[in-house]
């Protein structure tokens, strides 16, 4: 015989203000199968848990109705308010009479008779609920980063320092990222290479890392705690285990003239090699689309070239070797795949945004991007320091910058603000006039927005103290005249069209996400939003988490981000992950699907319904070992609790625990009776 | 195919040559041209300055003509007449009320089914015909195509490719083998309606891109508006009077109908201010040589 308890809240004046409490109870009190019924101001305070304690010890409850405020807010409280008077916290129910009730009803009357209502179909339910036990999985405590950019390295670092494993899988041959190619970082100029070179080289001899570069992750199956990952580690044609970087091989390999993506475009390099000379690992690849000797080959020709063969003194190039599937388990995940830079041109890689044929980029060579000034810039890039134009060498001393190209244009199909070009603008001018005194420096802006600590003050030094020139308005288009690029924009300020002679222009174009990353949140069961940045799980509370347990976010891959930022995720992310590990096994709650084995037929339509990949297969074999039947059966550390297999099961195999049909039907029959 | 056309006052005016040509290179290619009867002023440049209401309604009352005689799209070679047709379309398209109220405005039945496009937009669709009946490919000669404004604005009415870079024109005059130059000035203005209150700004602004075209290589500017035409080729003479040097102003469809094999007459090459035949001549010897 069921002998339920019922604590109706008056939540201060939030219930008792529209809602006629007292009556509540005291009607509750009739409801079969209660035996004790009283309301209380605050229920959730320590005398309010007190009397649910008494209650339980005292009249020996079986189950407990809580009618106050919503489950997501003290459902957890009262469930551990029974369990600590011996009652299994499952046969805790909540009725929630403010959110649902008192906060959007008036009439007092009717808001009463509603309460009375929802209290009596919490009854009927609690009446039908079963004991059930918080389900625990193990942890594999290991993680897997995606990225080796400062986001990936970083989140990297601190998990393996937190004392856990970590894989680092970068596709390029080497880590380092957008980072590495910049020449000085806002807003301190500091070097960029100087502060990540040596984080870089920690990721690399750190014990309890384990570098995969020139690898993609293949797949990923599993769930928090237990994910199965596939990384395809692509041939680099080198023998990694003696390759020592001596890098003979790039001296002697003929195809010099492949373009460098490192100096993005403006240098070239050869078929075999490292993107830069700090590379780490400091192991070279082959370009298999330019290394002479693969191409001929496959043409048929074999044993053409071969000069990096002869090179290497202690036999480290493979031309046999091919891509390699690895497999590992990892608990947690770390998305930190960075960004890509808009394109100017008219092709795009999506049809819902356009370029600016108008600005003549790649056909007026001296009109550049951010990334390409960044290696004219550095003292790594291809001019070793000097800016130098592309098109003759010269050193140019009018430079335009236009902010905001892609960015915030809906025209051409993105309308997010990139975040990093105001600062990054302000440091090209004032590099610009460091190494070119007499230089002028001319940016076109929408905005200057500065909002981090201490950059409002360094675009006021790039204007006050280095003389860059400010211009308010947009650039409608730039061609060649001679030696000169006229810039054709509005002073929106001055109210009048200009005409700027440039002898090179810098584009501030926009952040995008890396190409690929759909394809990646896909393998990941994680969202992503209209312009392919992946989505957290909220945007202020859970920001680094997303709606797939266990997979954290870092850096630019979730938006544009700085350096500042990024490292701030990649950290936050770490901290996660280590917090994750930190548990003992991993507690969830057991309102899981669960499969009645003796009705199933194994018609598998909830496989093929599961959201989450959550139903697999299970045979169903007798003494001898002969095959009866081969079921349905739910993982249920995979299992989200949605109920879809149970509406769709066509023999009613599928019970959703604590939700099942027997208690639904009983609380829609307390509302109709 | 048949497709409505509409004039509108230059082709029979300053533009005539343009009207002879789009009717011949129509005709050249397979397209029947059935003109709006009884068709009226698109209302350019000073319905649309005055009246808001009268710059829908007066184009709006062609499109209406044009539907009832049960014409699909509409043909307006003039850029000004696209320009306004068009948006009249877009007006009407874009608000339930104003469509509403049209057939009572205009005192007939209107639903707004008709599509107005350019002597760009159609060529560009038949491309693949303009290449498969080019007899005299226009092989070496070196053209400047010239967008101008009206073909292009708004971007969400007209467009073509792309508003701010467009290329479609040079698509058309590549495939009848003339080679189009890369210059500066395609898209700026010529001087518009200025051409009789304020010429000196005419002359100005349409000189600039002539001689952009000019030392960019070009023999001859290709544009696709009567309008444009007019201050490009007409203007020249203030100050080509000085003895300068002076650059043919061609209408697409005339040198489309070069390369179709149409003859000179037919295209109303002779109407122009400044002559195209020494450049023509150039081209015939050119040719000859080549056989």
């Amino acid at each position: 015989m069921a002998r339920i308890g019922v604590f109706v809240c008056h939540c201060g004046e939030n219930i008792g203000r529209t809602v006629d409490v007292p009556s509540v109870a005291r009607a509750a009190q009739g409801f079969p199968g209660v035996v004790v019924s009283k309301d209380n101001k605050y229920t959730c305070s320590e005398p309010g848990q007190a009397i649910i304690r008494e209650a339980i010890r005292e009249h020996m409850l079986t189950g407990v109705v809580i009618a106050a405020c919503s489950p997501h807010m003290h459902e957890r409280t009262f469930r551990r308010v029974c369990a600590s008077a011996g009652l299994n916290p499952f046969l805790c129910e909540i009725a929630n009479i403010r959110e649902h009730c008192s906060w959007i009803h008036e009439d007092r009357g009717e808001a009463t008779a509603k309460a009375i209502d929802l209290v009596r179909l919490a009854v009927e339910k609690v009446k039908r609920n079963i004991p059930l036990e918080t389900i625990s999985i193990p942890i594999e405590r290991k993680a897997l980063v995606i990225g080796g950019g400062i986001a990936g390295i970083q989140a990297a670092l601190d998990i393996a320092d937190g004392g856990r494993e970590v894989i680092l899988v970068e596709k390029e041959p080497s880590i380092g990222g957008h980072m590495s190619q910049l020449s000085e970082t806002f807003p301190t100029l500091d070097c960029s290479q100087c502060i990540l070179t040596p984080r870089m080289v920690e990721v690399a001899q750190h014990p309890r890392i384990r570098l995969m570069t020139y690898s993609e992750v293949e797949s990923v199956d599993g769930y928090v705690g237990n994910f199965d990952v596939t990384i395809r580690k692509k041939a680099r044609k080198v023998d990694a285990t003696i390759c020592t970087g001596c890098g003979a091989c790039m001296t002697a390999c003929v195809q010099r003239k492949v373009s460098n993506e490192f100096d993005e475009g403006l240098s070239k390099r050869t078929a075999i090699y490292t993107p830069f000379p700090q590379a780490v690992p400091n192991i070279p690849v082959i370009d298999q689309m330019k290394c002479l000797r693969i191409l001929s080959q496959k043409k048929g020709k074999q044993d053409a070239c071969g000069k990096c063969l002869d090179a290497c003194a202690i036999g480290a190039i493979r031309f046999d070797q091919e891509d390699e599937l690895v497999t590992e388990k990892v608990g947690a995940i770390v998305v930190a795949t960075g960004y890509s830079l808009y394109s100017i041109g008219k092709e795009q890689d999506s049809p819902d945004i356009s370029g600016y044929g108008e600005y003549g980029y790649g056909t007026i060579p001296d009109v550049i991007d951010g990334m390409q000034f960044e290696r004219l810039a550095s003292a790594s890039g291809p001019t070793a320091g000097k800016i130098l134009r592309p098109s003759d060498g010269k050193e140019p001393k009018r430079i335009v910058f236009l902010q905001c190209i892609g960015s915030r244009d809906r025209a051409k199909g993105i309308d997010y603000c990139s975040k990093i070009c105001c600062m990054y603008v302000a440091k090209h001018t004032m590099l610009y006039r460091h190494k070119v005194h007499d230089g002028q420096a001319t940016v076109f802006y929408m905005d200057v927005r500065a909002n981090g600590k201490g950059y409002d003050e360094f675009t006021r030094r790039a204007i006050e103290e280095d003389g860059a020139v400010y211009m308010r308005g947009r650039v409608s288009r730039m061609y060649r005249d001679g030696d000169v690029i006229k810039v054709v924009g509005f002073d929106t300020l001055a109210g009048e069209p200009v005409t700027i002679d440039a002898d090179m222009v810098v584009l501030a174009t926009a952040i995008r996400p890396r190409p690929g990353i759909k394809d990646l949140a896909q393998k990941l069961s994680i969202s992503y939003d209209k312009h392919g940045f992946l989505n957290e799980a909220h945007p202020k509370l859970r920001p680094v988490e997303t709606n797939t347990a266990g997979v954290f976010l870092a850096g630019a891959c979730q938006a544009p981000r700085d350096i500042p930022d990024t490292v701030a995720t990649a950290s936050s992310a770490a901290a996660k992950v280590l917090g994750l590990f930190s548990q003992e096994s991993l507690e969830r709650e057991p309102t899981v699907a669960r499969v009645d084995i003796s009705h199933c037929a194994g018609c598998f339509t909830c496989e093929r319904v599961c959201p989450y990949g959550a139903i697999g297969h299970r045979e169903i074999r007798d003494r001898q070992g002969r095959l009866i039947k081969t079921v349905a059966d739910v993982n249920p550390g995979v299992c989200q609790g949605c109920g879809t297999c149970q509406a769709t099961c066509p023999s009613k195999s599928v019970e959703l625990m604590g939700f099942t049909d027997e208690q639904i039907f009983a609380e829609v029959n307390a509302i109709l009776a | 195919m048949t497709i409505g056309y509409y004039p509108g006052c230059s082709l029979h005016g300053t533009g005539r040559e343009y009207d002879e040509s789009v009717r011949a290179v129509a005709g050249a290619l397979g397209l029947t041209l059935r003109e709006i009867d009884d068709w009226s002023c698109c209302g350019a440049t000073s319905a649309h300055s005055v009246n808001p209401l009268l710059a829908v309604v007066l184009p709006a009352r062609n499109l209406a003509l044009a539907e009832s005689a049960g014409m699909t799209d509409v043909l307006t070679p003039c850029a000004a007449c696209y320009n306004r047709l068009a948006r009249s379309e877009h007006a009407v398209a874009t608000n339930p009320e104003l469509a509403e109220k049209m057939p009572r405005l205009l005192g007939r039945p209107f639903s707004n089914s008709v599509h107005v496009r350019t002597v760009l937009d159609v060529l560009r669709e038949s491309l693949p015909v303009i290449k498969e009946k080019t007899v005299q490919p226009l092989k070496g000669m070196k053209v400047a195509c010239y967008y101008g404004c009206l073909l292009l604005r708004p971007a969400e009415i007209a467009g073509g490719d792309d508003p701010e870079s467009p290329t479609f024109m040079e698509e058309i005059v590549k495939a009848i083998g003339a080679e189009p130059v890369t210059w500066n000035l395609r898209m700026d203005c010529c001087g518009g309606s200025m051409s009789i209150p304020h010429a000196e700004s005419v002359v100005r602004l349409s000189r600039a891109i002539l001689e952009d075209a000019r030392s960019a290589g070009a023999e001859a500017l290709v544009v696709a508006c009567p309008m444009c035409h007019s201050n490009l080729d007409f203007r020249q003479q203030a100050y080509t009077n000085k003895g300068e040097t002076t650059l043919p102003v061609l209408y697409l469809t005339e040198l489309l109908g070069l390369a179709l094999g149409l003859n000179a007459e037919s295209l109303g090459l002779k109407r122009h201010f400044v002559s195209p035949a020494p450049m023509l001549e150039r081209m015939a010897v050119a040719a000859k040589e080549a056989v």
